[in-house]
């Protein structure tokens, strides 16, 4: 027999939908069917299935194959590694639970290590332009009851959050938005035709790299000032509409994505952005919110937040905290030659760096936590698969608009299986028994 | 004056954070005290005689002290950081932080500078006989209080973000400069001598960029408003002068907008 758990919460992009249903069998240990959930997240829950999983940790050979070993040597191993590098790097953090963040941020300050999240090549910009000039941000729930505008800039939800515009955004009946998707303007700003501009109002197909151009020329047209003919390939009569369109709502919101946050200008084009936010706040409620990656990046920019002051790219190798993107950022700090050992968990900077990058992973000590497979479980000198977060323990994760959800346990892990937070917490025990304290 | 000299003699295995390398902390210290001075790879503390090679004395203050640095410094961090007096000349290329936070002295890079160089400025003299890297005398992260004042000097090129959040003081980069320029601007005086690609000026609310060259794209914020004929500094010649960011805050003065400008050079 089978039963069913209800209001899951899906432990894969930042949307974090809490409204699955997972079949699982009597004993809690096999997981058969995903309800309620997109293609993305459905798969995250079966993969824990896998007949070929992983479930104990290996070290690379001279040769090139793994060995499998002991979990307490791999935590030996990493201890060792961290204790012995004078500067390195723990990168990561965003596909894991806050507690096991919070850990990892204690074994980071033992060794001084250098603690970046996959903000850094993500939603990063967004945060250095938040420190920068402020944010005037929302919970999701407040855009779906009442934003009449909707504004996605650089973001293809449709693909890489897809139920963002069903749950939210778009076609959801609120409170003070009872007609749903009829009642609601979508603007997008894409030099694509995605799909998700094929549901727009407005598509404004932006020439490549323009965005912090044709920001300022809405801050522009909505002080009424004269523009030039074109912005960024964009009539000036277009402008001066979706700045009207804009004005004229109850309830503006922008969503943004690695359209804006990577391409050319990165958190000079948000910045531009919040304050087209703040502007039309003169004429109506506006507000602003990026599009975040994976389910708990927002959490670990929370835990460091309230830990060290800084939401990623922390350096504590001099005993306090020092944050400075462009210096203390991962793939500097890899491409400059800066970090002495790596320490991966909840990331897969082998698929996302740039092969430079991945290349000095490689030839430096280095580890991978992860359940799954991946480009950087590959390069990795030592890969320590755990169980997953979300799906095989709970624990807390804040969604892209930072409301913390604590994310359910639904199957077990395979037998013998460390969670991340056990994993990291013998770490620091050992680390600790190294350096003597 | 007397003069400190100092010669690397060890490369890091890592970068070498040397904010000691100033007349300030040299002042009044005899070499041997000079070189016990800390220096961080990393977590692990060292001395600075562990990797230069140390030899003259310093003068009893800042003021009458000179700093020279030779040999490979593309891996030394922070030489002339927070500097208040005295002369720092720099015999190489120096990586990041050169004269950040610096309030006054001069120092002189013959080669080229890395990111960050005069972050947050507060006076004295930057002189780079090389290029400069992203950031040149821009304001430190999340500071709305930019470069205040004193004078940074660029024989080469500059990277983006020059300037950032800028409130006073110069800044004349003798080549081409990368993307964003005065971002933020209060106030202060941006010369660039060769050409520029685009966002220039970006949310500027005050100050001025002159630029010799060609300007790839301008914001749209920035209106047209006149020619007019400039001299100065060894400039001389005809200018377009265009007035923005329309679409930022600005001050009033006599009930008029204050903008902030740009001056494209458009003749002899």
């Amino acid at each position: 027999m089978t039963k069913t758990v209800t209001d899951v919460i899906c432990p894969f992009c930042g949307t974090l939908c809490d409204d699955l249903e997972v079949v699982v069998s009597d004993d809690g240990k096999e997981l058969f069917e995903v309800y309620n959930a997109c293609a993305i997240g459905a798969e995250k829950f079966l993969h824990s299935q896998a007949k070929d999983r992983i479930t104990r940790p290996r070290m690379r050979q001279e040769d090139g194959s793994w060995k499998e070993i002991s979990y307490d040597e791999a935590i030996e191993y990493t201890a060792r590694m961290l204790a012995d590098a004078k500067k390195p790097l723990m990168y990561g953090w965003s596909s894991t639970n806050c507690e096991a963040q919070a850990v990892g941020s204690e074994i980071g300050e033992a060794v001084g290590a250098v603690m970046d999240n996959t903000a850094t090549v993500c939603h990063g910009t967004s945060l250095i332009a938040v420190q920068d000039i402020g944010i005037p941000s929302c919970t999701l729930g407040e855009v779906k009851n009442r934003a009449d505008r909707i504004l996605f800039w650089g973001c293809n939800p449709a693909h890489a959050h897809p139920r963002h515009m069903s749950r939210y955004s778009i076609f959801p009946r609120g409170f003070f938005t009872g007609k749903g998707h009829a009642g609601r303007k979508m603007i997008v700003v894409d030099p694509r035709p995605t799909d998700t501009a094929s549901l727009a109002d407005i598509h404004l197909q932006i020439e490549q790299g323009h965005d912090y151009e044709l920001l300022d020329a809405l801050r522009v047209a909505f002080k009424g000032e004269q523009l030039p003919d074109f912005v960024g390939g964009i009539p000036k009569a277009k402008i001066y509409e979706v700045a009207e369109t804009l004005k004229s709502g109850r309830f503006a919101i922008i969503f943004f994505g690695m359209g804006v946050t990577q391409s050319i200008g990165k958190n000079h084009n948000i910045d531009a952005a919040i304050a087209v936010t703040r502007d039309l706040n003169e004429y109506t409620k506006a507000a602003i919110m990026p599009m975040r990656g994976h389910y708990n990046v927002t959490g670990s920019g929370q835990v460091w937040g309230w830990l060290f002051g800084f939401p990623y790219a922390v350096d504590l190798s001099r005993g306090f905290a020092r944050y400075n993107p462009g210096e203390t950022t991962s793939n500097d700090l890899l491409r400059r030659d800066e970090v002495d050992a790596v320490f991966v968990l909840g990331s897969d900077p082998g698929a996302h760096f740039p092969f430079s990058s991945v290349k000095k992973i490689y030839n430096l000590p280095s580890v991978a936590i992860d359940p799954h497979e991946t480009p950087t479980t590959e390069v990795c000198k030592v890969h320590v698969p755990v169980a997953f977060v979300g799906v095989e323990v709970g624990g807390c994760a804040y969604r892209m608009d930072n409301v913390p959800i604590e994310t359910r346990k639904v199957v077990e892990a395979p037998e013998g299986m460390m969670t991340d937070e056990e994993f990291l917490s013998r770490v620091l025990a050992r680390v600790k028994e190294i350096k003597g304290v | 004056m007397e003069t400190v000299t100092l010669t690397i003699k060890n490369q890091p295995e890592l970068y070498l954070e040397a904010d000691n390398i100033t007349p300030d902390a040299f002042a009044g210290k005899k070499a041997e005290e000079i070189a016990a001075l800390h220096v961080y790879i990393g977590r692990e503390q060292h001395q600075l005689g562990d990797f230069f090679e140390v030899s003259g004395g310093a003068g009893a203050t800042p003021e009458e002290t000179k700093v020279v640095v030779n040999g490979d410094l593309s891996r030394v961090k922070y030489i002339g950081m927070k500097m208040t007096g005295g002369e720092v000349v720099v015999n190489s290329n120096a990586d990041m932080y050169v004269g950040a936070w610096m309030q006054g002295g001069k120092i002189t890079v013959n080669g080229n500078v890395d990111a960050f160089a005069g972050t947050g400025m507060k006076g004295g003299e930057i002189v780079v006989n090389g290029n400069a890297g992203n950031y040149l005398g821009a304001a430190y992260r999340g500071d709305w209080r930019g470069m205040a004042d004193g004078k940074i000097t660029v024989a080469g090129n500059a990277g983006s973000d020059l300037g950032t959040f800028m409130n006073g003081g110069e800044i004349v980069i003798g080549g081409d400069v990368d993307v964003h320029v005065a971002t933020h601007a209060e106030g202060g005086k941006i010369v660039i001598k060769g050409n520029a690609k685009s966002r220039l000026g970006g949310q500027m609310v005050g100050g001025e960029i002159y630029v010799l060259g060609n300007i790839d794209v301008m914001m749209p914020g920035f209106a047209y408003r006149e020619d007019v004929d400039i001299e100065m500094d060894g400039i001389k010649g005809r200018f377009a002068l265009y007035e923005g960011d329309l679409g930022e805050r600005h001050r009033k003065r006599k009930g008029q907008l204050i903008y902030a400008k740009l001056y494209q050079q458009i003749g002899a």
